[in-house]
């Protein structure tokens, strides 16, 4: 609406400088800016930045409902946080700085009778733009700093450990039972059976669990920690209600550690939609159905995570005889650490 | 005299010297077409034939971006002029998705590089160096030839891609292997791939010989009086951006070759325990993530190459016009020259999430955000600028303050993305394509605008229209906030980039109003492009015969004739007395005073220090 109305008002005022045109285009007018056009135009930044300002604050507001719910994890929440405080910051610089731009532009419109302040430096002006943006910049660095540190280090090892896997175009879960261990896996041991080329010779894959169907559990207040693969091309596993991401690596183990703590039945009400769920997305561009490569997530409560998880089969019971009785020579482990 | 006019004698075109001192005639009249048209070794026809390429390239590149923006607002519609125009990609009207990606690819690779670095480099340096440094030509005009023919090669091939069989590159325009290595994981990755790999290569020829020759001409070749602190800030861009790119590029060709060699001799410095295509292959012990530590190098300094110049058409357009010096002048130079610096070090930001070590990660947000501070003192001496100023409104001036506008909108989101713990849950969504579509695409294509209404008449000796270029400005301005800035809702929304659709969650059915609007405004701005296009062919035959320095304007190029000549200046080159920026000096007569006039003229304007 207010779109149209600014367009419409621009058209307007173009209009009755294109009933111009004619004569510019024979030849009667400069095309150097007149005082008429000095007016015009900078009435039109003026009205651009009012309106502009007022259609994004507007649209903020609007829009609001449609962004990323609240953050269902402990770090998420964190983050959100800071995001906030980060746009604020900017929010604040960003208005003062395009007023000042745009107010100028309308306010020292050219007059033939009048100079132009001849102000080639101030070295205390420039001092004080120098460091009031370092000292806020410090700020938002050490607070970043901070949050990024505590969700990347000081995690204890023992979270449980779900591995997830991408490959063209699709997700695997695997689940490490109560050795909280995955077992070795192998590329060239992938087959239609065994699609995560899991070797069954390892013992730490005997209670190994994998998910069928198109669907994750995580439970709610227990930590994780992803171990994520790719078995192609890169994908990257993005879970936008978690605010948790991080690329899947043929060749090589990336690693997240989170802890949900919103259900997904709690999501529902909160979002006040019934079909509510949370989902894994892959962000990374992998091919020609990247935009279809996702997973359902289900977070429980965990006395029905691990109802859940028990109704699930062991990799190893499912397997075929003949590939259990491989001799795995050739696998090597792939659980190395994490390259730079 | 005799001393600088040695400087001609670096010309490539056999010629006479003593021509010079006629001003009556010109000295084209021995050249045939080809050598005057074609392989031309004159700096200023150069300048030309990259800025025509690089438009037509422009508007191939947005068209392709119209294309995308139909699926994206209207995934069930079909539009049958799709199968008419791209054939079996479109069939039935609906555009595939494995073209949706190419297409993706191509206008990203076309605009940052094609357009933005070969376009804007490519003109503005060549248009500019020698005419504001007091130089005949360029260093070499043969390399300078060279870097233009190699700059066409380059783009003829990727346009080229576009035809094959199974498709151009399809892997986004960062080309990450394993995608972009092998055929199996998209079609793409076959022919389409190695033509990417082979345009690539040429480009970074073109840009190469073109950087040796900018740096050498503003180093050698400047005029009697021109001290590096009397340059325009043009120049010293120009001549940052050149070193930038000379240090960067190389680094790309390596990265460039790795691929070759994984995709063709199989190698492994790529590519490791890959099981594809229902078998596994045999690459072991390699590192995706190398590529992207490779392309990063190169790809963050890229930013830069293409933002530098903008920034710098922008002062010397805002200065002018604001009839006011530039606020800062050494401040200016000293911020590009730590944002050149800062550019080299900041490449792992684009990899806050591939399992990069935390502590690594630490660092690379500490020297993305120091670029915060450069880049404000900029903004600020900008503002700066145009405070208490006598502004003239001209369409360049516009542009100029277009440019400021998004260079601060989408500057202050790299903040955000910057920071490590924020950029997990956005990086590759849609809120990092706007931010980048405004920085860098935006700002930098308003730069370039801006640099071709204010040089419009040094380049064809007529003005172009100011109200078709008034109307441009204002549909172009509207259109790109109206295209770019909601997408930052979409990101926070959680809306991966390079979607071919977002029907994937339904979490993501609201935003379809949003990308409607979008592509409303995306219509509306290419539409808009046309009258440009239109405003910049026409003015060419047909625009009222430029004044010699129709901005009143105190750097050296408007002290050369209208009509263009062979060696910028009839007679000698002219001396150089003082910097670019003495408008509206205190009891100064008018108000401007070209750099060509000396102290001892202006007694009354003189002040302490000035000599
Ligand atoms: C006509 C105006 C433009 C429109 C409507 C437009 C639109 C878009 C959209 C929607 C995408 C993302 C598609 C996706 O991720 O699925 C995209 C990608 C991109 N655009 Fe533009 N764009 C425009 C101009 C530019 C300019 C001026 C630049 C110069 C920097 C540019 C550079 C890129 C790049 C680098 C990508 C990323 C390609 C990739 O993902 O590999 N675009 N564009
Ligand atoms: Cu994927
Ligand atoms: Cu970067």
């Amino acid at each position: 609406m207010m779109i149209t109305i600014l367009l419409g008002t621009l058209v307007v005022i173009r209009l009755m400088s294109v009933s111009q045109m004619a004569s510019v285009l024979s030849g009667e007018d400069e095309d150097v800016a007149q005082k008429r056009d000095n007016s015009m135009n900078s009435i039109g930044m003026m009205l651009f930045m009012v309106i502009g300002l007022a259609l994004m604050v507007y649209m903020t507001i609007k829009y609001q409902p449609f962004m990323l719910p609240v953050a269902a994890s402990v770090h998420g929440a964190e983050t959100d946080f800071l995001l906030n405080i980060n746009f604020a910051v900017i929010g604040v610089v960003f208005f003062i700085t395009q007023v000042m731009l745009f107010w100028f532009v309308y306010k020292y419109q050219h007059n033939k009778n009048r100079r132009a302040l001849f102000y080639p430096d101030n070295h205390k002006l420039e001092l004080i733009w120098t460091v009031v943006p370092t000292i806020v910049l410090s700020a938002l660095i050490v607070t970043g700093l901070r949050e990024w540190n505590k969700m990347t280090q000081g995690h204890p090892d023992d979270g449980m450990v779900v591995q997830v896997y991408g490959y063209q175009f699709n997700w695997i879960t695997r689940y490490s039972g109560p050795d909280n261990k995955l077992g070795r896996s192998y590329y060239k041991l992938i087959s239609d059976t065994n699609p995560l080329g899991i070797d069954y010779s390892d013992p730490a894959s005997k209670d190994d669990i994998m998910t069928k169907g198109n669907e994750m559990h995580l439970p709610k207040g227990v930590p994780i920690q992803f171990i994520f693969n790719s078995r192609d091309v890169i994908h990257s596993a993005y879970f936008p209600h978690f605010r948790t991401q991080m690329n899947c690596v043929p060749g090589m183990d990336t690693r997240f550690y989170m802890e949900a703590t919103i259900t997904t039945n709690e999501m529902k009400g909160i979002t006040k939609n019934e079909k509510f769920d949370y989902v894994l997305l892959c962000n990374k561009i992998c091919g020609v159905a990247h935009y279809n490569m996702k997973m359902t997530v289900v977070v429980d409560e965990p006395a029905e995570f691990s109802n859940w998880l028990k109704g699930e089969k062991k990799i190893i019971d499912a397997a075929p005889t003949a590939e259990l009785e491989q001799n795995n020579t050739t696998a090597s482990t792939v659980n190395t650490e994490v390259a730079l | 005299m005799e001393v600088r006019d040695n400087t001609h004698s670096g010309h490539a075109v056999a010629h006479d010297v003593h021509d010079h001192g006629h001003d009556d005639h010109h000295h084209d009249h021995h050249q045939t077409f080809i050598t005057k048209y074609i392989f031309s070794t004159d700096h200023k026809m150069i300048s030309k034939q990259f800025l025509v390429t690089a438009i037509i390239m422009a508007f191939l590149a947005m068209g392709m971006s119209m294309i995308f923006r139909l699926q994206l607002a209207w995934p069930d519609e079909t539009f049958p002029f799709l199968e008419s125009m791209i054939g079996k990609w479109g069939k039935d009207g609906k555009l595939d998705s494995g073209f949706y990606l190419a297409l993706v690819t191509i206008h990203g690779t076309i605009m940052v590089f094609m357009v933005l670095t070969g376009g804007l480099s490519g003109t503005f340096s060549n248009l500019l160096i020698p005419l504001q440094v007091g130089a005949r030509d360029m260093a070499s005009g043969l390399l300078n030839m060279l870097s233009f023919w190699f700059f066409a090669a380059s783009s003829l091939v990727m346009f080229g891609s576009l035809f094959i069989e199974a498709g151009p590159a399809s892997g986004g325009w960062t080309v990450y292997p394993p995608l972009s290595a092998l055929p199996q994981a998209i079609p793409g990755s076959g022919l389409g791939m190695t033509l990417w790999l082979v345009s690539m290569v040429l480009f970074i020829v073109s840009a190469l010989l073109g950087g040796i020759n900018y740096v050498a001409t503003v180093i050698n070749l400047r005029t009697k009086g021109m001290s590096m602190t009397r340059l325009p800030l043009t120049v010293w861009a120009f001549l940052i951006t050149a070193i930038l790119g000379i240090l960067s590029f190389p680094v790309l060709v390596a990265a460039a070759l790795l691929l070759v060699f994984d995709r063709s001799m199989g190698t492994s410095f790529y590519l490791s325990d890959i099981f594809i295509g229902g078998v596994p292959l045999d690459h072991t012990g390699g590192s995706p993530i190398l590529y992207q530590h490779l392309f990063w190098f190169l790809g963050h300094p890229e930013v830069y190459i293409v933002l530098l110049p903008a920034l710098g058409l922008a002062s010397e357009v805002i200065s002018t016009m604001a009839r006011k010096p530039i606020f800062g002048y050494k401040a200016m130079i000293g911020s590009m020259l730590v944002i050149a610096f800062l550019s080299f070090i900041v490449w792992g930001h684009h990899m806050f999430v591939t399992g990069m070590n935390p502590f690594l990660g630490s660092v690379f947000v500490f020297t993305t955000l120091l670029v915060a501070i450069p880049s404000a003192v900029k903004v600020f001496n900008y503002i700066a600028t145009l405070w208490k100023a006598n502004i003239v409104l001209s369409p360049a001036m516009l542009f100029a303050i277009g440019l400021v506008s998004f260079f601060i909108t989408g500057g202050l989101t790299g903040i955000i993305l910057g920071d490590s713990a924020l950029d997990i849950n956005l990086h590759d969504t849609y809120f990092v394509v706007a931010h980048f579509h405004i920085v860098m695409g935006s700002s930098a294509i308003f730069g370039m605008f801006a640099g071709v209404y204010h040089w419009f008449p040094r380049m064809y000796g007529r003005m172009m229209n100011k109200s078709l270029g008034y109307l441009h400005f204002w549909i172009t301005i509207i259109c790109v906030y109206g295209v770019f800035f909601p997408m930052h809702f979409i990101g926070l929304a959680g809306v991966p980039r390079r979607y071919y659709a977002n029907t994937a969650y339904e979490g993501f059915d609201q935003l379809i109003n949003i990308n409607e609007l979008i592509s409303v405004f995306a219509i509306i701005a290419g539409v808009a492009q046309v009258i440009f296009a239109f405003n910049f062919f026409y003015s060419i035959y047909r625009g009222r015969k430029a004044p010699q320095n129709p901005w009143n304007s105190n750097t050296l190029e408007w002290t050369a004739p209208v009509e263009h000549v062979h060696g910028n200046w009839p007679g000698p080159i002219p001396e150089v007395h003082r910097w670019p920026y003495d408008y509206s000096k205190p009891n100064a007569k008018e108000d401007f005073i070209p750099q060509t006039v000396p102290y001892s003229q202006t007694p009354e304007s003189n002040r302490p220090g000035d000599f």
